[in-house]
This record gives C-alpha cells, sequence and structure tokens, in this order.
C-alpha cells in the first residue's frame, strides 16, 4: 500500500504533473511565453526520486555517500521544497540585478571595466535615480517620527497639523503601535475623499479602503482571495502580455492558471477586445478564468488607455463574468498630448447602475510612484467595489494575521491623498516641487521615445504614460544562435552583454513576455535628463556595435 | 441542482466548524483535514462547475429577498478554501465587538466603563509606553535630513542617520533597498547576533530582513510546504501557541502538528510530549518542521538552556528543520531565569551539530523595550540552509521588493544602540531599563494578583508580555456559553468585555488542552491602570462563578 502511494504522491509525479499543465497551457495560449516552463525543468526527475528516498517521511538517511563523502541529505532541499515557488519568475529583480550588483562591487575593489560606474535602469526606483523627496511629506514624517519637533518653529504650521492629526488617530498617539489592519481610520477617511474628488464625485466608502504594504501586497491577497478549484476548474486570471512580473510570481506561487493577452504593440501597446475573447475562450478549456488584470498607464509598456477602451473592458468583464483588477498606480504619470488618465471605478460609475452595481471591481494605488516615488515607505491602497459582504469579512480577517500595514507609509499615504491646499503655508513649494517633477518626466518620456527611434534596430513607442520605455529591438539570427548556444533568451545575452560592456542594466523583454520571435528590453526613463541623455546614447552605441557584431 | 450546492457549502461548514473546537480537537482536526483535504477538494471543484454553469443559465432568475440578483463572481462558496480556514483570534470576533464598543461610547451611549482597555495584543505604546529617544531622533533625521543641520540632535544620532542614508539609493529612505535588506543593516545585524551569542560568527549574507517577523515566519513556511495527501508538510507547533503559526498554516494547506506545553510544569516543554506528537502525526502526514517560541507567547515560559539542547538533539534526530520564534529576547523577568538563543546552544553542542541542524531564528523591532509595532521592522538568520533553496527564498522575497526601509533602519537602531562613550548613552539606558523594570514588576504583579482569585490560577510569567491564566468556568457556564453557541472562554470574554470593557483573547483561540480555559492579557498598561485591570478581572470573575454556580 505504501509503494502504491509513493507512486501516486512522489514529487517527481507532483513535478511531472505540473510540468503537464504548463506544456498544456503553454499549447493553449498561442505564444510561448518562457517564464513559465524554464524551472521545473532544472531538476531532473533522476535527482527527485533520489531525494524522495533519502528524504520521505522524515526518516533518518545516515549513509548516503555524495563523491565518496558520507552524508545525510538537508530537510529543506531544492527538491522537497514548496514547487510552486520554485516556478516563480520575477526578472525586475532577476539574474541581470545579480550580475549588476556584483559588478558594483567588483568597481569598489578597483576591478577595471569599460565603464566608471553602474546606472540601474531595471526599476521605477525615483528616489535612487536622484529624485528629490517632496520636502512636506518628509517634513510631516519627520515630526510624526519625533513629536518634540512640533515645538520647533521651522516647521510650517500645515505640516504640524497634519502630523497631530496622524498622531491622535494612532495608539498612544505613536507611529510605532500597531494599526488598525485595514489600515488607520482617519487615513482611510482621506483616501476615501481623494477617490471622490478625483472622480468627479462618484462617492467612495471608507470601509471598501483597505491600506496595504505597498501595492504588491494588496495585489497578491486579492489573487489569493480568487483562487480555487483543481485541475480544469482551477481559477484562471487573464494578465496582459507584456505584464508587470509581480502578477505572473504571484499566480506561479498560488498555483492559479495565467491566461494571457496581448497587448498591440503596433497601435501603440492598446488592448482589443477581440484579443482578450480569443485568449477567454481558450482558457475556458482547460480552466475556470475569474479574473481579469488591467494595468493602467501600462507597465512596462506605457500606454494610458481610452475611457472608451476602458468601457469596453468593463462591458466585457461584466458578459463574461470577470473580476475587474484595476493596477492604477502610474495614475499621475501621464505625459502625451491628448490622454488622460481615467479610473476604472469612474467609467464603471457613469455607465449606470447596471454595471455600476454588478462589476466586481478593485483599484490598486501605490505611494511608490506618480511623483512621489516614496517605494521604500511601502505605502499603498486598495478599493473594493461590489465585493460579497461575506468575501468582505474573509479578506478584513485574512488582513488582520499580518497585524497591518508599516504605519510610517500609511502617514505617508495620507499626505498623498491630502496634500497642502490653497491657503496653507506649504502649497506653493508642494506644488512648485510636484510640477518640476511631473513636467521633467514628460520631458524625459518625449527625449527617450526620440533617441531611441533614432536608432536602426530599435522601435520604441510613445512613453504615453508610467516611468518606462519598452522598445522593440531587432536581434540578428546570428546573435540568436549564440544566445541559444548559451543556453540564454536571446534578449537576455543582449542585456546581459550591455551590463557588461557599458555598466547598464535593463530587463530582458522576455522577462514581462513578448511575442515570440519579437525581442524588446524595459527601461526607466527616470534618470535626470543629462544622466539619461548619456545612457540613451550609449545603448545607441551598443545596439549599434552589437548590430555590427552579430551580421 | 440548487442542494447540490448546498451540500458543497455544508460539508465546508463542517470542517471548518471542526477547527473551532478546543485543544485535543484542534490536533484531530489536522487529522481531519489532511484525509479530507484532497476528496474535499475534488468534491469542491465539481460542485463548482456545476454551479458555475447552472449560475450562468439562471443569472437572472435567482433572487434574493425578493430581488433577482446576479450572482457574484467572488462568493464565499467559490474563494480560496484555505483562506477560509485561517483564524486569527489576536484580532478576532472579540476586538471586532471591541471597537464598535469603542464607538457607541463616542456616540455617548451608556456604558457600565468610561473607556475600553484593549489589552488583547502585545501593543505597547498604544498602551502608552513611550518611544526611545534616541531611535525616534534617528528616524525623524532619516525622514528630513535638512535636520541635519539642526544642532538639538546629538551627534552619535546624525551619525547613525548619516550612515543609513548613505546605504540609501540616492541617500533617501524612499529608495527600494535590496530585497533581502540593506546591506549595512544585515552587517549591523550578524555583528549584534555575534555579541549576543558571545562570539560565535554570523554571516551577513544569511541575515534577511523582513517585515514584521511576521512576514519571514509565513516566508519560511512556504517554502517548506510540499508534498500531498500523507505526503503533506506537517509542522509541529506549540499548544498553546501564536496564533500566526495556525492561520499560516491553515492559508499554506500544511498540516499543524500540535505538541502540549505542560501547564504544570510552568508551560516547560518536554521532548516525551515532542515525540508522541511526532509519531502520531507520521501516520497521516510529512512532520519536516518543529516550531519552537521562546520566551513563550501567550505563555510566557523562559526555556532553559538544557531544554534547548534536547530539542536540537530532537530535531537532528528526528531530520526537522527548526524555527525559532525568539522575538521576546530582551524580555526576561523571572530570577533564575536567562534567555539562551538557539544558534548559540547550537553551537556550543559542537560540529556534529551546528554543521548540520538547519534553522531559522526570528526577531522583530515591535516587542523587547522598544515596542514598535508600527514600523514593521524584523529580520531572520538562516543556518545551514541549502544554497539552492537560498537561492530560492532570495528569488521569493524580491519578488516584493523590499520590507520597509524605515523599519529596516529602525531595526539597524536596535542592534547598534548608543556605545557608551556616545552622547545618547546614558539617556538610552536610562529609558531601556526603565521599561524593562517597569515590565519585570508588571510581571510579578499580574502573577500575584491572579493567584488570589480562586478559579484563577497563573504561573509566573517569566518572560514575553503576556500572562495566560488558567480559569475554572462552572458546568452551568459551559452550558451556557453552548446555548449561545460560543466557546466557553470566548463567552467568558465577551461577557467581560461588555460589563468592564476590557478585552482579552480567550485561550482558544491559541489552543489549550480539552477542558481547560484561558485567557491571555498582556501585561503592557502603566502599572496604575494594570491594577485597576487585574481587580477589574478578579472581581468580574467572582461575579461570574457566582452567577453561574
Amino acid at each position: 500500500m505504501s509503494a502504491t502511494r509513493m507512486q501516486l504522491l512522489s514529487p517527481r509525479n507532483v513535478l511531472l504533473l505540473s510540468q503537464g499543465r504548463n506544456e498544456l497551457f503553454a499549447g493553449c495560449s498561442g505564444a510561448r511565453v518562457c517564464s513559465l516552463t524554464s524551472h521545473p525543468l532544472s531538476s531532473s526527475p533522476g535527482r527527485a526520486l533520489s531525494s524522495l528516498s533519502a528524504t520521505r517521511r522524515g526518516l533518518p538517511k545516515e549513509k548516503m555517500s555524495e563523491n565518496g563523502v558520507s552524508s545525510r541529505a538537508k530537510v529543506l532541499t531544492i527538491d522537497t521544497m514548496n514547487p510552486t515557488v520554485k516556478k516563480v519568475e520575477y526578472a525586475v529583480r532577476g539574474p541581470i540585478v545579480q550580475r549588476a550588483v556584483e559588478l558594483e562591487r567588483e568597481l569598489s575593489e578597483g576591478i577595471k571595466k569599460p565603464f566608471a560606474e553602474v546606472i540601474k535602469a531595471n526599476i521605477g526606483d525615483a528616489h535612487a535615480m536622484g529624485q528629490q523627496p517632496i520636502t512636506f511629506f518628509r517634513q510631516v514624517l519627520a515630526l510624526c517620527s519625533y513629536p518634540e519637533l512640533l515645538n520647533d518653529s521651522t516647521f510650517p504650521e500645515d505640516a504640524k497639523s497634519r502630523a497631530r492629526r496622524i498622531l491622535q488617530s494612532c495608539g498612544g498617539n505613536s507611529m510605532g503601535s500597531y494599526s488598525a489592519s485595514q489600515g488607520i481610520d482617519s487615513v482611510r477617511q482621506d483616501v476615501a475623499r481623494y477617490i471622490e474628488r478625483r472622480d468627479g464625485g462618484v462617492p467612495c466608502d471608507p470601509d471598501n479602503i483597505y491600506l496595504t504594504t505597498g501595492a504588491s501586497d494588496g495585489i497578491v491577497t486579492m489573487l489569493k482571495l480568487l483562487v480555487c478549484g483543481e485541475g480544469a476548474t482551477r481559477t484562471g486570471v487573464m494578465i496582459s502580455i507584456p505584464q508587470y512580473p509581480l502578477y505572473s510570481a504571484a499566480l506561479a506561487e498560488l498555483g492559479a492558471v495565467q491566461i494571457n493577452y496581448y497587448l498591440n504593440e503596433e497601435k501603440c501597446w492598446s488592448m482589443d477586445i477581440s484579443e482578450l475573447q480569443r485568449a477567454l475562450d481558450e482558457a475556458r478549456r482547460h480552466c475556470n478564468p475569474r479574473a481579469l488584470c488591467i494595468i493602467n498607464p501600462g507597465n512596462p509598456t506605457g500606454q494610458v488607455q481610452s475611457r472608451q477602451c476602458i468601457e469596453d473592458v468593463i462591458r466585457f468583464a461584466a458578459k463574461e463574468r470577470l473580476f475587474l483588477m484595476a493596477d492604477e498606480v502610474y495614475q499621475d504619470n501621464v505625459y502625451a498630448d491628448g490622454c488622460q488618465f481615467h479610473s476604472f471605478k469612474k467609467v464603471l460609475f457613469e455607465m449606470g447602475p447596471e454595471y455600476s452595481n454588478t462589476v466586481e471591481l478593485v483599484s490598486f494605488h501605490s505611494t511608490s510612484k506618480c511623483y512621489m516615488g516614496e517605494c521604500g515607505f511601502r505605502g499603498g491602497y486598495m478599493e473594493i467595489i461590489n465585493m460579497d459582504n461575506e468575501v468582505k469579512a474573509q479578506l478584513t480577517k485574512l488582513v488582520s494575521v499580518r497585524l497591518c500595514p508599516p504605519v510610517p507609509g500609511q502617514a505617508l499615504m495620507d499626505l498623498v491623498v491630502n496634500p497642502p491646499q490653497p491657503g496653507e503655508p506649504s502649497y506653493e513649494n508642494f506644488i512648485k516641487e510636484r510640477t518640476a517633477t511631473l513636467s521633467a518626466l514628460a520631458e524625459k518620456a518625449k527625449l527617450t521615445e526620440q533617441v531611441l527611434n533614432t536608432v536602426q534596430g530599435i522601435s520604441c513607442n510613445p512613453v504615453q504614460g508610467a516611468m518606462y520605455s519598452f522598445p522593440r529591438i531587432t536581434i540578428s539570427a546570428k546573435a540568436v544562435k549564440e544566445a541559444t548556444d548559451k543556453g540564454q533568451q536571446p534578449d537576455m545575452f543582449y542585456c546581459m552583454k550591455m551590463l557588461e560592456e557599458t555598466g547598464i542594466c535593463l530587463v530582458p523583454g522576455s522577462g514581462f513576455g513578448q511575442k515570440d520571435g519579437t525581442y524588446h528590453f524595459r527601461m526607466t526613463i527616470l534618470p535626470p535628463t543629462d544622466k539619461l541623455k548619456i545612457l540613451l546614447n550609449k545603448v545607441k552605441e551598443f545596439h549599434q556595435k552589437f548590430t555590427q557584431q552579430y551580421t | 441542482m440548487n442542494s447540490e450546492r448546498h451540500n458543497c457549502q455544508l460539508e465546508l461548514r463542517g470542517a471548518g466548524g471542526e477547527e473551532k473546537n478546543t485543544t485535543l480537537i484542534h490536533f484531530t482536526s489536522a487529522c481531519t483535514a489532511a484525509s479530507l483535504c484532497p476528496p474535499l477538494s475534488l468534491l469542491l471543484c465539481f460542485r463548482t462547475t456545476t454551479t458555475t454553469k447552472i449560475k450562468k443559465k439562471k443569472m437572472s432568475q435567482q433572487t434574493v429577498n425578493g430581488v433577482p440578483s446576479r450572482g457574484k463572481v467572488l462568493t464565499l462558496d467559490n474563494m480560496n478554501p484555505n483562506v477560509k480556514r485561517v483564524e486569527y483570534a489576536v484580532r478576532g470576533p472579540i476586538v471586532q465587538r471591541a471597537v464598535q464598543i469603542e464607538k457607541e461610547l463616542k456616540e455617548g451611549v451608556k456604558k457600565p466603563f468610561s473607556e475600553v482597555i484593549k489589552a488583547n495584543i502585545g501593543d505597547a505604546h498604544a498602551m502608552g509606553q513611550k518611544p526611545i529617544t534616541f531611535l525616534r531622533q534617528v528616524l525623524a533625521l532619516c525622514s528630513y535630513p535638512e535636520l541635519l543641520e539642526d544642532n538639538k540632535f546629538p551627534e552619535d544620532a546624525k551619525k547613525r542617520a548619516k550612515r543609513i542614508l548613505q546605504a540609501c539609493g540616492g541617500h533617501s529612505i524612499g529608495a527600494y533597498s535590496a530585497s533581502q535588506g540593506i546591506e549595512c543593516v544585515r552587517q549591523d545585524v550578524a555583528r549584534y547576533i555575534e555579541k549576543r551569542d558571545g562570539g560565535i560568527s554570523s554571516n551577513p549574507d544569511n541575515i534577511y530582513l523582513s517585515t514584521g517577523a511576521s512576514d519571514a515566519i509565513v516566508t519560511m513556511l512556504k517554502l517548506l510546504v510540499c508534498g500531498e495527501g500523507r505526503d503533506r508538510t506537517g509542522v509541529m507547533i506549540s499548544i498553546p501557541q501564536y496564533p500566526l503559526y495556525s492561520a499560516a498554516l491553515a492559508d499554506l494547506g500544511a498540516v499543524q502538528v500540535s505538541y502540549y506545553l505542560d501547564e504544570d510544569k510552568c508551560w516547560s516543554l518536554d521532548v516525551a510530549e515532542l515525540r508522541r506528537s511526532l509519531n502520531a502525526a507520521r501516520q497521516h502526514c510529512n512532520p519536516r518542521v518543529l516550531c519552537i517560541i521562546n520566551p513563550g507567547n501567550p505563555t510566557g515560559q523562559v526555556q532553559s538552556r538544557q531544554c534547548i539542547e534536547d530539542v536540537i538533539r530532537f530535531a537532528k534526530e528526528e531530520h526537522l528543520f527548526l524555527m525559532a520564534d525568539e522575538v521576546y529576547q530582551d524580555n526576561v523577568y523571572a530570577e533564575g531565569c536567562k534567555f539562551h538563543s538557539f544558534k548559540k546552544v547550537l553551537f556550543e553542542m559542537g560540529p556534529e551539530y551546528s554543521s548540520t541542524v538547519e534553522m531559522a531564528s526570528f526577531h522583530s523591532t515591535s516587542k523587547c523595550y522598544m515596542g514598535e509595532c508600527g514600523f514593521r521592522g524584523g529580520y531572520m538568520e538562516i543556518i545551514n540552509m541549502d544554497p539552492e533553496v537560498k537561492a530560492q527564498l532570495t528569488k521569493l522575497v524580491s519578488v516584493r521588493l523590499c520590507p520597509p526601509v524605515p523599519g529596516q533602519a529602525l531595526l539597524d537602531l536596535v542592534v547598534n544602540p548608543p556605545q557608551p562613550d556616545e552622547p545618547s548613552y546614558t539617556t538610552f539606558m536610562k529609558e531601556r531599563t526603565v521599561v524593562l523594570a517597569d515590565l519585570a514588576e508588571k510581571a510579578r504583579l499580574t502573577e500575584q494578583i491572579f493567584n488570589k482569585v480562586p478559579g484563577i490560577t497563573c504561573n509566573p510569567v517569566q518572560g514575553a508580555m503576556y500572562t495566560f491564566p488558567r480559569i475554572t468556568l462552572s458546568q452551568k457556564a459551559i452550558d451556557k456559553a453552548k446555548e449561545e453557541g460560543q466557546v466557553p472562554d470566548m463567552f467568558y470574554c465577551m461577557k467581560l468585555l461588555e460589563e468592564e470593557g476590557i478585552c482579552l483573547v480567550p485561550g482558544s483561540g491559541f489552543g489549550q488542552r480539552e477542558g481547560t480555559f484561558h485567557f491571555r492579557m498582556t501585561i503592557l498598561p502603566p502599572t496604575e491602570k494594570l491594577k485597576v485591570v487585574l481587580h477589574k478581572i478578579s472581581e468580574f470573575h467572582l461575579r461570574f462563578t457566582q452567577e453561574f454556580s
């Protein structure tokens, strides 16, 4: 009997099963997304089997010999760890970034390189790129951290009154106490008022606001709620390709099925309902699609969705009974003429009660992007709309296990949604700083598009919003072959070479997903204008050299 | 068709309901959950498909209270079943009621008390403990570096702030840090551990900063979970336990393996009980992990060096991964008790152990003398972890980008506080000592007062921040609770909340031996207030006993 059980439940079989699922999925989705199939293959069935006999059921196994040395297998090995964790991939901090960190260390140790510094353009980390924090925010945070400063006359009165208000809603008037699990009451009220203002008066209930540890935390929590079923009834989640890899990573970890819909690169990465329909219909054959994720403005693709497109998406979600997840963390980052940010919530409510009373929607925001760029504080919120009351109670319970989001991040979130008002002493300076950041970003978005499009073999859509450019690069067959010989994705090969030769750290398009046979990279537009110019020229020179080398 | 959906609901509730029962049942619920799970989930998906189809067909015909309604995409029936099994008593129904009562008081509703005292959670600042000045000065400097020009701040605070800022991208705590945490903070943590453990070396590469200790505990458990059915990972946790563990195990679908602490021996841990529990669990799952909380939460015991050695030997012998929750390491009050880190004992046991036993140890900024819960700072040190697994761990934490940087900065100050020759040293030591001495006094006071009440017995609070006294409840009270559909200690605590405004957590939320009842109360309120709380509870207990005798 135990032998039967072994056969049925051995890690090897689980492994094979999961591979089977991926292959099935890859076959169905039309184009292959490399992030899905690579990991399970890396541990061979033979290896899994040997470790099975070694560690199964925890029985002590003393005399295994490895290269003649007697050793006892670890409790936790690559073969006996959580298989879904192994499938997780997160390119934004993947191997290329690890190599960049290594290079930095080598430089600091005096090793000669063809460059003097590593420029990490792999991530939207504004302050690391030299963007200055908004003075008002940091004044209030200093006051909240060390309330003795409230007696200091150098701080403006509006900063003090904000700090007092935040402290009064903290237990013991200290940011060091736990907050309610859903977040501080007064902060959630301020978030609700902010959303109402943003959406032209569409009402918002603070009870529907959950503060989070960055937007990532909210997104993973929501996906976790949605996942159920096994096999063909397993929850499927629709995500765009290219996508922000938090989504694919979370789905892999949760064992949910990733359903890819492709953005149209030729039409400025726009979203097309017929493509959504195609992806959905194919997915219905092997899983139970229940959620549709949208990133607007787009990451990594920088497009800003039109109002019409959002309406179409909402209609599609209503018709196909999908839970909508709107990732709107770049809502202030809109640069292109004629583009405007429309929140899914606002459009939903403008479509009338038939939609606004039924479509289940959650929208995410964060303190990390926009003009603030305060990534380190891990502040964020989500608003849930039309969520079933019993499910909402479960959500509240689930977030309570982690006690509360970091309180300094909550305080910061409060300031973002309740900034200085006209007539307050900090107003002018705040607006000046905010405008300077956003207009510099707009300029850099244009600059990036312009410079990259002058390079033969690089084509780049306008960066309408967000913080990244995702240009398409032509990689010759010769280069593709060399990459394949090295066991690397062609765009990883390209980016790795660029890193070694120029010190510029980008993320290969394969980390976000792209149509088969196309290659891209993601680069943030955040470096200061002068540095960005140098960076773009280096990329240009590298591309020309690379093209020449592999013709 | 509709009745099919009903069946499914009933079965689910059945599984959840069993878990709500206490103690021994907690343990058996693990068996039932393990043996029930696969068929249950199969059943579930089958039923989900049918209901999805039905819903699509009958969408507009379904009615709720006569109003036609369309089923939601996400309902209690088709949400993640693991999440439904999660329970977290520390912020459970009783705390929700406490918040409600607070609101009612504010609205002028008359109650037999004027304020709600939330003794349910170890939240020091909320109880009036003052932050350590030095820590907050440095945080203010990091938040608003213009203050570095201000001569009101001591030089050592400025020096620390400059060092932290230099280690941040763009010299701002607003930049993401490395996913494992800021490098110089990890170095400081490693040096702190070396000092604490009498020179045993600690490698900064083995330190992972985290979002409070909870985050790291869940991450480690997540790595460890695999297998299905009888091969599913089992995790040994103490009963009583801190419910983060049971919640995380439910969420991950791992099997909870309960071992009981010995209340009669001051909640000590006994290897024979570990062995009993392990052997029983091997019948239905694959136990791979042993979790220890020392000093204990909710039970307040401090483990002896001998006991830790025995546990390590047991873990080696039985091939278990050790998880040592040591967030209360500075909170030791009882004479003759001392904190011994698992790492130190492990290394003192010689290379046979120190080079093989896999372990993770957790610490946090939330407890000890700091009590800075809101910053969500913490770290874990991993020992003897397989390098391939470690690479997977690093990858996994990178998805969440980084722990909150203000919490990382705070942790740096905790592991690298003012030194004797620095200007802030005297104040720092004074503040730290006052907090810890107060706590020691309150620990004694709590034990003394409770043990005077007939029907309450209380072990000494050797460490941590809680007392977990045993309460005698009469059969009449138990019957009454049953009538109200509550577990007896929940009934007791709810009544206490309604009558006295004191919010405690019933023992059933932590697990307890069947037929015994407890509550957890934090000893954190200021001494004068604590006395009032203790007397109110004593009076309530007498009244309650009389009412149900």
